[in-house]
């Protein structure tokens, strides 16, 4: 639930820091403009960032609840709003409220499990508020297995962090691919799916998966075959929002409000929805 | 009961309409239109459906929600107001008044549109019993009684009186404070009050689309009815105008957009269609890119989730507006009798 009693009227936030992610995604840190948080989260929750006059939109909370000065948003340039965004600079003011919507289960259902981390693109960014909450209460879980993949070796994100930090984490295994061949890359190649289908299988863990939905498709298609059940699965969804409280109407599939209801589901849970995501 | 002479009905109306701002139906070229009062207008009381509901007085077509200025440099954010000035509205209809409820269930849960609640707090519905209930009617099957209006305090007309009973204590206290201009009822008057009730009732009886049914509709239906055939061949000639969703007294989907004043920036809300092509569309793709999606979303809405969502209330309360008002006649009335539970899908 927001912070405020106001669901609609948004708090002031300062950008702190910007870090240019690849060519089209970049992480905005945003605090008060005192200082300090703007509100408490989950992993896997999301705000309502807006820029004055350019409107606002819904981004996933890429920060770990465990970071306690600010937050962080990787957001990729893919529209009008983001276009905006991307052109702002340390000092720059947005409004954001949230956060919203439910959180992958932390603190219940994933606890003390093996995890399986599956991400493609963008779709990190939401997956990294969760890695980065587990490295940091690193005892709470089991295993870390990681998969991640972008179009190119400049499409990763967090590649830095992934490369100094994630990979030196004890019981952490980081996989990563790009689609295509490239040169000054001596890793994996290939798509994410099968990617999945040619590492180790631990039908223990439980699955986080985000990327784009083409990707999350066949990855859930791989994860059947490879005898992992529907409730072991978690993923998010993403439709266009505006109120982010579940009465604008716009994120409304079957009964249930991504906004608020999602955007993380569980693969049975989403069985149930109509086909229409 | 009491009851209010209808010699004494425009004191009555003024002497509300002195104290705070009052809506009432006046005929205008395009049909009734809720309006305020002055000691100009003339109340048009025999319109069984006002072009729009009174929606926007509590759920207005635009509102501005907060400003945002820079100064010294710095964001600012100021809240609009909320409602704060008590208001009435004569003349409701009880179809109309039942949306409202409907729109409690989508506004007033958590998290709580303070705009909408503020606006609800201090509007006082006194309706009106239909007494010429029209053939686009059909309120009667979503469990309205158009003789027994819900609001705060509902109006029978007889033929030299209106009967009025108060229905929650809001209406209570807005009878005792108007209380000179009524008299109170002696059994003739409940019993002239109640045969015009009987007439209502008995015209509702005879209406044509009295009998639709809600049969296979309603919580947990989704599986039965979204992938049904019939909703290609109902939306096929739907022009997706919205203009259901705009004279609908329950569509409740609306847009927040930013106007750029010049001197600042306005975030406002308005009223949006899921009929509307944009209305999902985003950087990433659309989830509802043809007419029948959003064909069948609208009153999948209305029909399966609102009432999975809503304690079981429909998103329909048969005031016949799109009825009478669909270019294409695609309305409801349609969805309920062409995808009958029992017809087989070949017969459409």
């Amino acid at each position: 639930m927001p912070s405020c009693n106001e669901p609609l009227i948004p708090q002031v936030g300062v950008i702190t820091a910007i870090t240019e992610q690849t060519p089209d995604v970049r992480t905005f840190r945003i605090e008060k403009p005192e200082g300090g948080k703007l509100f408490l989260h989950q992993p896997g929750q999301c705000a309502m960032i807006g820029v004055p006059g350019a409107g606002e939109a819904m981004f996933s909370i890429t920060s770990s609840p465990t970071q306690e000065d600010y937050q962080e948003f990787s957001i990729k340039r893919c529209g009008s709003l983001t276009d905006v965004l991307h052109a702002l600079e340390p000092g720059d003011c947005v409004t954001v409220r949230g956060p919203y919507g439910n959180a992958f289960p932390v603190d219940t259902a994933l606890k003390g499990k093996n995890l399986l981390f599956i991400a493609g693109g963008i779709g990190l960014a939401p997956l990294r508020s969760v890695i980065r909450y587990a490295m940091d209460r690193r005892e709470e879980y089991g295993t870390i297995q990681i998969v991640y993949g972008a179009r190119s070796k400049e499409d990763l994100v967090d590649l830095a962090e992934i490369e100094t930090m994630w990979k030196n984490q004890p019981d952490v295994h980081v996989y990563l691919t790009i689609d295509r061949p490239q040169e000054g890359w001596d890793g994996h190649v290939g798509f994410v799916p099968d990617y999945v289908r040619e590492l180790p299988v631990d039908l223990s863990q439980t699955v986080l998966v985000c990327g784009p939905p083409i990707m999350i498709k066949f990855v859930l298609a791989a994860l059947t075959d490879l005898g992992y059940r529907k409730d072991q699965v978690y993923t998010t969804l993403e439709l266009r929002m505006k109120c982010g409280i579940g009465k604008c109407g716009r994120c409304n599939i079957g009964g249930k409000y991504v906004c608020k209801d999602g955007p993380v589901f569980r693969c049975d849970e989403i069985g149930e929805l109509p086909d229409e995501y | 009961m009491k009851k209010l002479e209808k010699d004494r009905l425009s004191a009555f109306l003024q002497q509300i309409g002195e104290e705070m701002p009052l809506f009432v139906p006046v005929q205008k070229e395009e049909g009734a239109v809720f309006t305020r009062w002055s000691p100009e207008v003339t109340p048009q009381l025999g319109a069984v459906r006002t072009v729009r509901s009174p929606k926007d007085l509590f759920f207005p077509q635009c509102e501005a929600l907060y400003t945002l200025k820079t100064e010294q440099g710095k964001l600012q954010i100021a809240p609009q107001k909320r409602a704060e000035e008590p208001f009435a509205v004569f003349g409701m209809r009880g179809c109309d008044a039942r949306a409202l409820q409907v729109l409690d269930q989508v506004f007033l849960t958590e998290p709580v549109d303070t705009f909408y609640k503020a606006r609800r707090e201090n509007g006082v519905l006194l309706t009106l019993a239909c007494r010429r209930p029209d053939t686009a009617c059909f309120c009667t099957v979503f469990q309205n009684d158009p003789a027994d209006p819900l609001g705060d305090v509902c109006l029978v007309e007889g033929d030299t009186c209106f009967f009025l009973m108060a229905k929650t204590e809001k209406g209570q206290a807005f009878l005792d404070r108007f209380a000179s201009f009524l008299t109170p009822c002696e059994e003739p008057d409940e019993n002239a009050c109640r045969k015009e009730q009987a007439n209502i009732r008995a015209i509702a009886a005879r209406l044509p689309l009295r009998d639709l049914s809600l049969e296979g509709w309603g919580p947990g239906q989704t599986d039965a009815r979204f992938s049904d055939p019939r909703w290609d061949t109902l939306s096929k000639n739907c022009l997706g105008c919205g203009t259901c969703t705009f004279v609908c007294p329950v569509c409740q989907c609306y847009d927040l957009h930013d106007y750029d004043t010049g001197h600042g920036v306005i975030h406002y809300r308005c009223w949006d269609s899921c009929m509307y092509e944009d209305f999902t569309r985003m950087s990433a793709g659309n989830n509802r890119p043809t007419r029948m999606q959003r064909y069948r979303q609208r009153f999948m809405h209305k029909l399966v989730y609102g009432p999975e969502n809503n304690n079981g209330m429909y998103g329909c309360v048969g005031c016949g507006r799109c009825v009478v008002k669909c270019p294409s006649s695609l309305h409801i009335v349609q969805v309920l009798r062409k995808m009958r539970k029992e017809e087989e899908h070949a017969k459409l």
